[in-house]
């Protein structure tokens, strides 16, 4: 510790921190600018100029470590002199028009230059204009406001690990740009807007639509991925969410979101949002009221129990449901011995089902996966998928994480990967049995006799056994067809080299379904239909939460089919959409997060509560409450909750860390090398497609990685179909052939595998073979 | 134009030559002897650094730091890679003596970084020439080609095990990137900007690694005083700054160029070698070190030595050793307002008082040269530029400021009759 003065103050420090910083934690403001904590110091704006006694000129507070003895004075006369020399420089190019500025009432220069402004400008000469960017659909540019401070091309650097903005120019032409022709499109960029202290970049979303004072800021938590993000979400006064920002959480999203949990909101308003309640008569859809809907539906899901027995209904949910939902529904099921519960929607491989103990998780805290020394990542797009913890593991290998991967397309992770392997999905069983044999593994259960490692292999089997390690799991894994043996050898590596194993969540609450048994293997005597059995042999009925099938599901044409052919089907949902009018029987709309009380639990198995940031849109109504009233009409007992506090009381005791311990039963199988002479479908869900509202966010659609192709082959597959790029192409899955626009090439996948998104509905299995016909 | 006087680096060379820069020209100088005496007697770095420091050498760029002690900071013993990088960039305006160092005698520069690379254990050098000046980039590439034939670059050179490389590279004109952290930035292929410091080149230079930063007159000097005594070169000099000084002399003289002469010659004597005033006129104002050094009127410039310290106590720089003379026709105003446009252009725009700063002290001396003064401009000048000075990263600020502040100081009347009667008090050509 370094002790020394503060504004005659004595004050200790650890050795290396700077001036700004511990001022800060002491309650003195020091005015900045370019100095952000989460960035490296630039050290350019000068505007935390202070007095250092002995020193010969006034020091930048945010560059000067403090030192034994030093006396600091960051409002004496020469501090202040400087500082306001600075602000008076950065006002004179600057536009004096906050009235217009929508960063107006936001504004750190605008705050700052009321203490340290002079009332009437000194220059009289003109101003200078700076021609707007074109940052793509997120961001706004008012490049005349740019006070150079360059945190947005050291957020995009550093954090969003590609440098896509840069500083051009020299003296007071400097210009922040992209570069020539290109937009930003970090999956991050929607911090830049954050980290701008002026109005130069701004949500183009959100742009001049209100002011920042009309606006309320609630707690919120994002359910786009499993992080769990803490958002601020601004409500207007007629109760419509005009924004959402990160608010601080230093073990979780620090103070960044991602794009989609920051542009994800407009999907709330799009058009397909429904907000009565409708049901089907003689094939006709009628606006309808709750008592009847609600009514209606339990009518249906009693008579096709009465009629056909429990089993004939199938209950399917997404993990975006709040666990109040889930819980709630799968109550609701198991009181009318309905088992057939899952959330699992996108997988295809059950068979560890009563085999495992405990929840599948991430198996630790992100910050234990930040600090491993070695990661091995297991089919995921990490980018895509997570794209938070994908810059937190950036900064964690610039630091010392050998990163390695095993997955099916070459993902650019813009860092430095120790060992990328890139294969055929039905070979990530085989690589990851050679990584297991290379480490050691040596189990009765496993025979892994024929298996001959390869010099990556053991070159990651090599990284893991330094120790400190982390094995996770992504969603291509997830949706393989032979999950489970993919899990039972990264446990096994993991338990051999002392490493935590876990898998990244999807949506917001897939470890919450668990723990609240919204699967069809835990508590009940028999097992349940999983999701996919459940499409696989159609049911009677189905009660839908929260999902739409023909993006969400493993194989969308059965679910289509299946849906289509079943007697009736209640949806509950806040949107709808025309593939929906066609097997739903009733929709109940209910209110998406924002509008309901509710918890998810992140992929750590962190609890986190919230409110409804705003009313229920139009007649909907938060999915617990809907559900409390459908097992009323269902005359099912304990369900008389009077407000959602009631209910969660019900779950405390799932709120215990030894229900996340995961403990894997012996699963007996040997591995052998496949043999690939056929072609593989290889669907993944892309960034901006994972739920419904996202689906529907206007502004995310527009963006570069939306419109990323829907079907890529590599161009020495395309040589051998004699396709070129941009031609149409037949694809062949289950004896249906659906023609598909322009295959795009890419030379990141392997020759086996055509990539086919879940965008593209009512294909079949994500991971089952294809054909291509001429 | 050159004209030379014999002193350290230009000592025998026959300029007018065509071939005084080759390997046989140097070699028939005496060139590479310091250098193998080093390699054959296994001269010490410690022993080196104690002559470098005995041989009382300050950087001869423009800072004056003595190149001893600035080579006694390199982590010598500290593994991995260590680089030294010549500071070619010669952009301060006035200044034009490193285009002939490497024009006319450039193995002496690389006599000299050889050494120096020796001495800090760096085994790779970079010469970054400002961006201006292709023909001397090809001559230094040509010597380099030379050298490396000879065997004095390369790996085990003559024998000894030392290996070294040295490689020269092209800038592309930026003013900021003589300043030496901008330099590295500039080599490591980013946008030429000051970095700022700490830490120091000396622990965190090219490429994160430790260097030493050198101006070419500076390294150019190394083969001398090691070749003929440290304590030679010293005398030539003053107490406080040994050896010759390389001048550039330029303005209304009769002969403008290059003089070598010992440091604390007086100004008297420089200007009668230049060949005193052009047609007869009376010297009015000097600037003595490059345009960033302040200016002097002829009273104070007449009575100085050119040396680092009765230059500072005239209330001036030594800098670079750009000398540049004006006459009694000068307008004062004009030829601020062309060095204020200089700075203004040159600022990199990374710290908020230089980038706002320079733009408009040019714009309001524009105004005033162009008859558009205002009555409290010069006052304002004066704010701006104490706003100024000492509150960015690197020194443009400063250097933009002192020419302000020292034309209105010696000249003031000549700003105040230009805002009030809208026009140059002195009558010249090119107002």
């Amino acid at each position: 510790m370094i002790e020394f003065e503060l504004d005659g103050k004595q004050v200790s420090a650890p050795a290396g921190s700077n001036i700004l910083e511990v001022a800060l934690k002491e309650g003195r403001y020091i005015p900045h600018f370019c100095y952000h904590k989460k960035l490296s110091i630039a050290a350019n704006c000068r505007m935390c100029l202070v007095e250092v006694e002995k020193a010969p000129k006034p020091m930048p507070a945010c560059a000067t470590p403090v030192t034994e003895g030093m006396k600091i004075k960051t409002c004496s006369k020469l501090a202040v002199e400087a500082q306001k020399g600075v602000m008076e420089f950065l006002l004179i190019n600057h536009p004096l028009d906050c009235p217009i500025c929508d960063q107006g009432g936001e504004c750190q220069l605008q705050d700052l230059a009321i203490g340290y402004g002079r009332s009437k400008s000194r220059f009289e000469e003109e101003k200078r204009a700076v021609t707007n960017k074109d940052l793509g659909s997120l961001v706004s540019t008012e490049m005349t406001r740019c006070i150079h401070c360059s945190r947005c091309v050291r957020f995009t650097e550093e954090i969003a690990g590609f440098q896509e903005l840069g500083m051009s120019y020299r003296n007071n032409h400097v210009e922040v740009m992209p570069f020539i022709g290109k937009t930003v499109n970090s999956e991050l960029s929607g911090n830049i807007i954050d980290v701008c202290p002026v109005g130069a970049l701004l949500s183009k979303p959100f742009k001049n639509k209100y002011r920042n004072w009309e606006l309320s800021r609630r707690k919120s938590i994002a359910p786009h991925d499993g992080l769990g993000s803490n958002i601020i979400v601004q409500v207007d006064k007629y109760h419509k969410v005009a924004r959402v920002l990160p608010l601080e959480n230093e073990e979780i999203n620090e103070c960044w979101i991602s794009d989609r949990d920051r542009f994800s909101y407009e999907g709330l308003y799009h058009d397909e949002r429904n907000t009565t309640p409708m049901i089907k008569q003689d094939g006709k859809w009628i606006n309808t009221d709750w008592e009847t809907a609600i009514l209606y539906a339990a009518k249906s899901i009693n008579g096709v129990k009465e009629d056909h027995g429990s089993d004939s209904i199938g209950v399917l949910a997404s993990n975006i449901s709040t666990t109040e939902e889930l819980y709630l529904l799968q109550k609701l099921m198991r009181s009318i011995d309905v088992v057939n519960l899952d959330s699992r929607l996108a997988q295809s491989d059950f068979s560890l089902d009563g085999k495992i103990s405990g929840t599948l998780s991430l198996g630790g805290k992100v910050a234990d996966l930040v600090n491993s020394k070695s990661i091995l990542l297991i089919g995921s797009l990490l980018r895509e998928e997570q794209p938070l913890i994908a810059s937190k593991i950036r900064t964690g290998v610039k630091k010392n994480i050998e990163l390695n991967v095993i997955n099916v397309l070459k993902e650019d992770l813009l860092c430095d990967v120790k060992n990328q392997l890139v294969v055929d999905p039905r070979e990530i069983v085989y690589t990851l049995a050679q990584v297991a044999k290379a480490a050691g593994v040596n189990l009765p259960s496993l025979n892994l006799d024929t298996v001959q490692i390869s010099d990556e292999a053991s070159n990651i089997a090599g990284s893991l056994a330094k120790g400190d390690g982390y094995i996770v799991l992504g969603n291509i894994a997830k949706s393989l067809p032979d999950y489970s043996k993919v899990l039972v050898l990264a446990d096994a590596i993991a338990k051999i080299t002392k490493a935590r194993f876990g898998q990244f969540a999807d949506l917001a609450n897939e470890v919450g379904a668990s723990l609240v048994n919204f699967v069809p293997y835990k508590l009940d005597s028999k097992l349940g239909l999983n999701a996919m059995q459940m499409l696989q042999e159609p049911r009677r009925a189905y009660v839908l939460l929260n999902t739409e099938l023909e993006y969400d599901a493993y194989n969308s044409m059965q679910a289509l089919a299946a849906l289509k052919k079943a007697d009736t089907v209640v949806v509950l949902s806040p949107f709808i959409s025309e593939e929906m009018k066609n097997y739903a029987d009733v929709i109940l709309p209910i209110t998406p997060f924002t509008e309901t009380a509710g918890s998810y639990i992140n992929m750590e198995g962190r609890w986190q509560k919230f409110n409804g940031v705003t009313r229920p849109l139009g007649d909907s109504k938060p999915g617990w409450k809907v559900l409390r009233v459908l097992a009323n009409n269902l005359n099912l007992a304990g369900f008389d909750y009077n407000n959602i506090e009631e209910v969660r009381s019900e779950l405390v005791e799932l709120n215990n860390p030894k229900l996340l311990e995961l403990q894997i039963l012996t699963h007996t199988f040997s591995v052998t090398k496949p043999e690939i002479d056929s072609l593989v479908r290889f669907g993944i869900q892309r960034i901006y497609y994972g739920d419904s509202i996202t689906r529907r966010a206007y502004s995310l659609q527009q963006t570069v990685y939306a419109k990323l192709p829907n079907l890529m082959l590599n161009p020495k597959l395309a040589i051998k179909l004699k396709l070129r790029a941009g031609e149409k192409i037949n694809l062949e899955q289950l004896n249906v052939n659906k023609e598909l626009p322009e295959a795009t090439l890419c030379d990141k996948l392997p020759e086996s595998v055509i990539l086919v998104s879940a965008k593209v509905a009512a294909m079949a299995g994500r991971f089952d073979e294809i054909k291509v016909n001429a | 134009m050159a004209i030379y006087q014999s002193g350290v680096i230009f000592e025998n060379v026959d300029t007018k030559n065509p071939d005084c820069w080759t390997l046989d020209s140097y070699l028939n100088r005496g060139g590479y002897t310091a250098l193998k005496k080093i390699l054959n007697e296994k001269i010490t770095q410690e022993s080196i650094i104690a002559d470098m420091k005995t041989s009382g050498l300050r950087g001869r760029g423009g800072a004056g730091f003595p190149t001893g002690l600035k080579w006694s900071f390199m982590p010598r013993t500290l593994e991995g890679q260590k680089y030294i990088v010549c500071n070619s960039d010669e952009g301060e305006p006035g200044t034009f003596k490193d285009r002939d160092i490497m024009a006319f005698n450039p193995h002496s520069l690389i006599e000299g970084m050889i050494i120096a690379g020796y001495s800090i254990s760096a085994s790779v050098g970079y010469n970054y020439i400002h961006g201006e000046i292709f023909e001397i980039y090809e001559r230094f590439e040509a010597a380099l080609s030379e050298a490396r034939e000879a065997g004095f670059l390369g790996k085990d050179i003559q024998g000894s095990g030392f290996d070294f490389e040295l490689y020269a590279h092209h800038g592309y004109g930026a003013y900021i990137c003589g300043e030496e952290t901008a330099l590295l930035d500039s080599l490591e292929g980013k946008k030429g900007q000051p970095r700022f410091k700490p830490p120091f080149p000396a622990s965190y230079g090219l490429y994160g690694r430790p260097t030493t930063i050198n101006n070419t007159e500076s390294l150019a000097s190394v083969p001398f005083i090691l070749r003929d005594g440290a304590q030679v070169f010293q005398d030539k000099g003053v107490p406080n700054g040994g050896g010759t000084k390389l001048f550039s002399v330029s303005g209304h003289v009769n002969r403008p160029g290059n003089y070598e002469i010992p440091l604390g010659t007086p100004f008297t004597k420089l200007l009668e070698m230049a060949g005193g005033m052009r047609d007869g006129k009376k010297l009015k104002a000097v600037i003595p070190g490059g345009s960033s050094a302040p200016l002097l009127p002829a009273s104070i410039m007449l009575e100085c030595n050119m040396d680092f310290d009765s230059i500072a106590k005239a209330g001036s720089m030594l800098g670079s050793g750009g000398v540049i003379i004006m006459n009694e026709d000068v307008c004062m105003v004009k030829a601020l307002e062309r060095l204020a446009y200089f700075y203004h252009e040159e600022s990199c725009g990374q710290c908020t008082p230089c980038r706002e700063g320079t733009g408009w002290l040019y714009e309001i001396i524009h105004r005033i040269e162009n008859g558009e003064g205002r009555i409290n401009d010069l006052e304002l000048l004066d704010s701006i530029g104490n706003q100024m000075a000492g509150r960015t990263i690197c020194a443009l600020a400063d250097a933009a400021v002192f020419p302000v502040r020292s034309f209105i100081k010696h000249f003031r009347d000549e700003f105040e009759y230009h805002i009030e009667h809208k026009k140059c008090m002195v009558s010249h050509k090119w107002c």
